[in-house]
């Protein structure tokens, strides 16, 4: 052979062994964001971590038992808010619209679904916090339901799409008039899909931060109802990892392994659902 | 894909006459009420996002009205002296989007590569869904190993190294603290990497075999069919998934607020502090001192929202023109 | 129904209620005699050690009362009091009549406990207490002085060997009243200060990083080798760093302690008579700490809610009386008898 087909030889090895690095780099930042947030986080996890309040300011101790709670009474918010008008308007897309409202409705999706969180955030500080005059739970949920409503409607239409024509006909076939048909029988096929469309967005949206920053603020608190500032999760791993306190740096830690332990659950079990899912047609 | 519109185009009345007039018998069975109350959502959603944009032009009125266009070329953030402009943001989030965006796209499309074209199956799709697992982290937990990590290694090691060999770039030199444009460009290339790997693996998925076999039948390596045949098949594509990526970088705000060094400046070199739009937001949103203050910053949030449109919108035009297109290729 | 479905919808039945419960065992009635009444509040980081410690011990006190405090920067207590999103705000900033005027309703401003603001510095090697002069710290800031071993640091402190490594001024990103008491010391002393950037809470700073609170800066400092930023003195000895002595009018060089501080307030007594809102930097006096500064919280005048009203009232008497036995062990100086005098009577102005 000649040196020119030696030199593409080796540069197709060369190369196609880069690619493979990059693949290999690429995967292995999960697992070393994992271990990482695993090492410094477990030394940190105990009893009082998860039933404790903080400590005041410097002392050591404390725990982040409202932050958990609080960060789950702000998903039971979102999902209450955004996931029924994202499912909704899904199952309009997919059974009932027309062409061009059709198309709006999927445009602003777009448009809601590629916001800034921050911009989220703004936006509901402006039209809950500010004439409500408090910061509260109610107003950080309504920001994190405001952002699973483009999430939910995606795939709610997707996966309801999927479903084959022929069960629908079957079932109008059978006498049922439209509603009840997409009711007890398009919407139950696609149940699977939707519900693990509803997990994957409120995982998404467990971890944001920004959008909390300045509509349910911060609490020391166990969060009192749902017109109080409320701590969570991640506004709290935000202010305890610029802090200079060590107490707050593991706890920093800890509360990072949790959050990306569930995070990581729910997706994966999602798609372990979807995974195993039957097709539509059959049963 | 099949609707019950499609099935059923026309939405008949039980018969003609009868005691009850048509529509109070559709209303009736049911049909109506469910076509009006998912009208209802689906126009509620367009009334959310519509509201948003509106509250976003109205909230910053004061400050339109005071900056005018100036507001994006002008340097000074002087919340003293009431003067607001938005080139230091507008400089920052352009400055780390452009170093993540030259880390990840060569690192996204390698792997790529590999995904698509020489990994077996069962390996290409366990190492893709760990790789869609890494867009799922929080960004606030990317931020806690970028100040952790991330920060001294590039103080220690990375920045002296850079700036040893290619200190007499102006975009290298400088004092180096470890947080700055550099750093956020770095956690911002690994919350977007994931994102242009699984798209663009798609895209080249998607490209039919018969280009890759005539290329192999003319002699080509394989890093030759994949290079000079497979990848600008689905160039636009690709290009597409950087779009997204950038769409999605530019509006990341905790792990770029945490590492970036926080200062409202305009500087040449990677290592220095700066600051994006989201980052500022973040950082000022809660405190801004006086009206004219915190509409300059949702003017900001406006900018930030227009131009992520913007982006979006092209990459799913990219996206779009290479899954329409044939198999032809200009 | 098909069997396919009967999995899931049970499952989501049980993360919903699951949630709930979380969520209903953290529910009280808010307000009214067997509730919890919670009170928000916002503002100085200066202040957030000593008031995070009160807020704590009156609820041992008065378990059903919660203060809420959020750290966010002078700057952000005075802009959440202005929107009303906050019942009561701090700042170490007072408010002048010109930001009174900002406002739609009155306040009233109560100083709490006496702070002093240190600069902390990270320097490998040296271990020792650095000595400062006045325009060696308007110089970092500045941007004129840029390392180390510049002659207006080593001049001061003779026999230290000082690297030849750039100086890493770190600054507050968020509004401050920590900074507008240093833009106010440095502008007192350094006529090139006072010209081009002048003292507030948020300044148009030359050089330097940003930190986004005094924790902010704090860590900055502690992670970066060759930092050096300014902050509260609580912070500086929570964190074992080290803090510099700066030289007072005097010409002696001061380490803040809670004798020193209190000279300070001393020596302004004829002025506090007059008006609580005196800054009292680069006050006279030998043995003085030329960084020393009030600490205040803003009340509105008027609260509408009886509850709230009669709680915060409450609070300032404790805070005036018993509250001051706290500020020592955190190293805030208490206030003069003089101050505490005029400030008990002042609580009859909340209606």
């Amino acid at each position: 052979m000649r040196f020119r087909d030696y030199r593409r030889k080796i540069i197709n090895v060369v190369m196609l062994s880069l690619t493979g690095l990059c693949a290999l780099a690429s995967v292995s930042v999960l697992f070393f964001v994992l271990g990482y947030l695993f090492v410094h986080g477990f030394k940190a996890l105990s009893w009082d971590f998860f039933t404790k309040l903080p400590a005041p300011v410097g002392e050591s101790g404390g725990g982040m038992a409202n932050a958990i709670i609080g960060s789950a009474k702000l998903l039971l918010i979102a999902l209450l808010s955004g996931v029924p008008v994202g499912l909704i308007a899904g199952i309009y897309l997919a059974e009932f619209s027309g062409k061009t409202f059709g198309f709006t409705v999927r445009y602003v999706a777009d448009l809601l679904n590629g916001v800034p969180s921050i911009v989220m955030g703004i936006f509901i500080y402006t039209v809950i916090v500010l004439p409500m005059h408090h910061f509260s739970a109610l107003a950080g949920g309504l920001a994190l339901g405001a952002m699973l409503v483009p999430i939910v409607l995606r795939s709610t239409e997707d996966f309801l799409r999927a479903v084959p024509r022929s069960l629908r006909e079957a079932a109008l076939a059978l006498g049922a008039s439209r509603w009840k048909a997409i009711a007890t029988v398009v919407i139950p096929a696609a149940g699977r899909g939707i519900t693990t469309g509803v997990l994957l967005a409120l995982a998404r949206v467990a971890g944001e931060t920004a959008p909390l920053l300045f509509t349910s603020f911060q609490s020391q608190y166990w969060s009192q109802g749902f017109n109080q500032p409320t701590a969570s999760l991640p506004v709290m791993i935000y202010t305890y990892a610029i802090s200079p306190y060590e107490n707050w740096h593991r706890q920093a830690w800890a509360a990072g392994f949790i959050l990306l332990m569930l995070v990581l659950v729910a997706n994966i079990g999602a798609r372990l659902i979807l995974s195993r899912r039957a097709s539509p047609a059959r049963g | 894909m099949a609707t019950t519109t499609d099935i059923l185009p026309s939405r008949s009345g039980n018969g003609a006459g009868g005691r009850l007039s048509s529509w109070k018998r559709r209303l009736l069975t049911g049909d109506d009420i469910a076509y009006l109350i998912t009208l209802a959502f689906a126009v509620g959603v367009v009334l959310l996002g519509v509201l948003l944009v509106l509250q976003l032009w109205w909230q910053s009125s004061l400050a339109r009205e005071k900056f005018g266009w100036q507001f994006l070329i002008s340097s000074v953030w002087n919340p003293v002296t009431e003067q607001f402009g938005a080139l230091p943001f507008i400089y920052g989030t352009l400055v780390t989007s452009a170093v993540a965006l030259v880390v990840a796209v060569p690192l996204g499309l390698g792997a790529a590569i590999f995904l698509a074209e020489l990994a077996p199956r069962a390996l290409s799709e366990v190492m893709t869904f760990v790789i869609e697992l890494l867009a799922a982290i929080p960004s606030v937990i990317i931020g806690l190993l970028g100040i952790f990590v991330l920060v001294p290694v590039l103080r220690i090691y990375i920045g002296p190294a850079l700036q040893s060999v290619f200190g007499f770039l102006p975009i290298f030199a400088g004092p180096i603290y470890g947080v700055g444009l550099m750093a956020a460009g770095l956690v911002l290339a690994i919350m977007i990497v994931p994102f242009i790997i699984t798209v663009s693996r798609e895209i080249l998925l998607a490209v039919p075999a018969d280009q890759r076999e005539a290329a192999l039948a003319l002699g080509a390596t394989k890093w030759e069919s994949t290079w000079k045949v497979v990848v600008p098949y689905a160039r636009s594509g690709i290009i597409g998934s950087v779009f997204l990526a950038l769409a999605r970088a530019l509006g990341e705000t905790m792990a770029v607020t945490m590492v970036i060094g926080n200062a409202p400046l305009v500087s040449t070199s990677l290592f220095a502090p700066g600051n994006t739009i989201a980052s500022v937001i973040a950082n000022e949103f809660a405190e801004a001192m006086g009206m004219l203050n915190l509409q300059a910053l949702i003017e900001l949030g406006l900018v930030l929202f227009a131009v992520t449109i913007v982006i979006n919108a092209l990459a799913r035009l990219l996206v779009l023109a290479t899954t329409r297109r044939g198999s032809t290729h200009p | 129904m098909n069997i396919r479905t009967r999995g899931t919808i049970p499952v989501l039945a049980v993360t919903l209620a699951l949630l709930g419960l979380l969520t209903g065992c953290s529910q009280q009635k808010s307000g009214g005699p067997s509730g919890v009444l919670t009170l928000n509040s916002a503002g100085s980081t200066l202040a957030y050690p000593i008031y995070s410690k009160w807020f704590s011990e009156y609820h041992n006190i008065h378990p059903n009362v919660e203060i809420n405090y959020a750290s966010i920067g002078s700057g952000g207590g005075i802009q959440q009091l202005r929107s009303g999103t906050v019942d009561f705000g701090a700042s170490d900033m007072p408010l002048n009549d010109k930001l009174l005027g900002t406002f739609s309703f009155k306040i009233v401003q109560f100083a709490t406990v006496l702070g002093a603001v240190v600069p902390i510095y990270n320097v490998p090697g040296i271990k020792t207490d650095l000595h400062f002069t006045p325009q060696a710290l308007a110089g970092i800031y500045l941007g004129n002085i840029k390392k180390w071993n510049d002659p207006a640091i080593t001049r001061a402190n003779p026999g230290i060997s000082f690297p030849d490594k750039d100086i890493v001024p770190v600054h507050r990103s968020d509004g401050s009243g920590t900074t507008f008491v240093w833009t106010d010391f440095l502008s007192k002393v350094s006529p090139e200060w006072k010209a081009k950037i002048g003292s507030d809470t948020s300044v148009s700073w030359p050089v330097g990083l940003g930190g986004k609170g005094s924790e902010g800066v704090t860590g900055v400092v502690e992670q970066t080798p060759y930092a050096f930023g300014y902050v509260e003195l609580i912070y500086a000895i929570q964190n074992h760093l080290a803090y510099g002595l700066v030289q007072n009018p005097a010409g002696k060089f001061i380490k803040a302690s809670l004798d020193n501080v209190t000279l300070a307030a001393q020596s302004a007594a004829k002025d506090l008579a007059k008006d609580i809102r005196v800054s009292i930097t680069n006050a006279p006096g030998p043995d003085a700490y030329p960084i020393s500064t009030f600490t205040y919280l803003l009340i509105p005048a008027r609260i509408n809610d009886s509850s709230k009203r009669a709680t915060i009232k409450d609070f300032l008497h404790w805070m005036l009386t018993d509250g001051q036995n706290d500020a020592e062990k955190l190293s805030y100086s208490p206030l003069p008898q003089q101050v505490v005098d005029i400030e008990l009577k002042q609580i009859q102005e909340i209606h």
